[in-house]
């Protein structure tokens, strides 16, 4: 009897905590929109680069003079995509812009970068870090608990993601316009020129490519369907709805 | 409770599928009359159409918009001047560019027709006695190349001043002596004080593989706006019937019209 009362008791109390979502709708449209739109920018983005895999610093390059340094890749002026590549790459990068601003600006007003985000003071610490770093490098699968937050290391990942490459990759790519900097020189300027506004560029979508990837790792290490179903449904398990 | 609760998720879903319909029909009403205003208002690439064409729409309508009061593209000192200026498709091989050339284009023709008031020929002679502008500017290849170089011309604002372009005039359409090569500019770019028709590169008259004798100069777009070995302009208020109506053949391959990308 004392049993049969206690065990409701608990699975109400699961449930109640379990039914706030993990992720809010904001969250997970911006998300997947973003997701598609920054795919298409970096399979269009590869194909433009193709077409000069060489990178150089300063305002001019050109294959008959120094380069900063050559990618081991083949100049192909043809690849299928190339063509369209190119209106795809900028419909995309209108897609990821305007979602992203959507996001920052939402982000900031309901407090999500500061509740979700900010990581807290007393997780800054050397210790913290390490831990959680030790935690992924063990493989560590993360308990239901530590899922429904994101650590010390995501936060700051996220952070850096949002506040440092994106508007990054935007402004070099802005500083590659001769007309955006007939407007603002300084999008070249500050980086030394229109190549190396390039090269940064061609760094930051390498660093945002690298990120994705331990994203999409860390997902299949914390469960792959779960993580996947919270961004969609934003509850991490069908049965927590009910 | 399940029963109660399928039948309110069924009535939200149909409720959804109205609403979403609604919006639908709006978004793309809204979408067509946009674009009608953005006409009005020459805020329309040529080539805005299909799923593609609508970032090339937002791009193009953006740049009018940031670039409305005639910013000017980046110059540069003589010390930055390129050592190194690649080429990117030598001069024409025909017979008639090939005795033009032979004759140091003495006989060069450079018309200018369409919505004009008086249709003229210039020859380079002609040309080299307008007031001329001298820039030195960047310029960049949409392959990922780029160099620095002096150029001299007339503005081309001058010779459409010169001939008396008609007020609902929109366009000017470029042809080259390479007959698959011609492009075409609005005209807040055709009125731009640094749109050159120049017929000198660093300090000479242009060498025949960067487009004696007579080329654009766009430099608040990349290379391939910048036509070289030009014959030809005609003024339009339509570019619907030029070509396949997207305003060059860089669409078609891919390149967007708007290039001050």
């Amino acid at each position: 009897m004392a049993q049969s009362a206690y065990l409701p008791t608990v699975a109400i109390q699961d449930s109640a905590v379990l039914d706030v979502p993990r992720h809010s709708a904001l969250v997970r449209v911006t998300h997947w929109i973003h997701a598609a739109s920054f795919i298409v920018l970096v399979l269009s983005g590869i194909a433009i680069l193709l077409a000069h895999p060489r990178m150089y610093w300063g305002e001019t390059g050109a294959r008959e003079g120094p380069s900063l340094f050559d990618l081991p890749l083949p100049f192909v002026l043809d690849v299928p995509i190339r063509g369209p590549g190119r209106y795809l790459h900028f419909l995309s990068a209108w897609v990821a812009v305007l979602t992203g601003l959507f996001y920052a600006a939402s982000g900031l007003l309901t407090g999500h970068f500061r509740k979700n985000l900010l990581p807290n003071k007393s997780d800054l610490g050397v210790r913290p870090i390490l831990k959680v770093a030790s935690n992924h490098l063990h493989f560590k699968r993360p308990t239901e608990e530590e899922s429904r937050t994101y650590n010390v290391l995501q936060r700051l990942s996220y952070l850096t993601v949002v506040f440092v490459l994106f508007p990054l990759i935007i402004i070099t790519g802005l500083g590659m316009s001769p007309a955006v900097t007939s407007v603002v020189p300084a999008f070249a300027t500050v980086f030394g020129g229109q190549q190396s506004a390039r090269t940064i560029h061609f760094f930051v979508a390498s660093f945002l490519v690298l990120f994705l990837m331990v994203h999409i790792a860390m997902v299949i290490l914390a469960g792959f369907i779960k993580r996947c179903r919270s961004m969609i449904t934003g509850y991490a398990s069908k049965k927590e709805r009910s | 409770m399940t029963e109660k609760s399928d039948g309110k998720t069924e009535k939200v879903s149909r409720r959804k599928i109205i609403t979403t319909g609604l919006a639908t029909v709006a978004g793309v009403s809204g979408l067509m009359v946009a674009a009608k205003i953005a006409d009005r208002h020459g805020l329309l690439a040529p080539d805005h159409g299909g799923i593609l064409g609508a970032g090339e729409a937002l791009t193009y309508g953006a740049m009018r918009v940031l670039t409305a009061h005639h910013s000017m593209a980046r110059e540069f000192n003589r010390s930055e001047i390129s050592k190194i200026h690649p080429v990117n498709g030598p001069h024409p091989k025909s017979e008639s560019y090939q005795r033009m050339a032979n004759g140091n284009f003495q006989d060069y023709r450079l018309a200018v027709d369409g919505l004009v008031a008086r249709p003229t020929s210039f020859s380079l002679d002609e040309l080299k006695r307008m007031p001329s502008r001298t820039d030195i500017t960047h310029q960049a290849c949409e392959e990922g190349w780029s160099f620095i170089a002096e150029w001299t011309g007339v503005p081309l604002s001058y010779v459409l001043n010169y001939v008396g372009t008609q007020p609902h005039a929109k366009w000017a359409v470029f042809h080259t002596f390479q007959t698959d090569w011609w492009d075409s500019l609005d005209m807040p770019e055709v009125l731009h004080p640094q749109t050159l028709v120049a017929y000198n590169m660093n300090g000479d008259d242009i060498p025949l593989d960067y487009g004696a004798p007579v080329r654009l100069r766009v430099p608040r777009q990349l290379g391939y706006k910048s036509l070289k070995f030009l014959t030809s302009i005609t003024i339009t208020d339509s570019l619907k019937n030029v070509g396949d109506g997207q305003g060059s053949p860089s669409p078609a391959a891919g390149y967007s019209w708007y290039a001050g990308i």
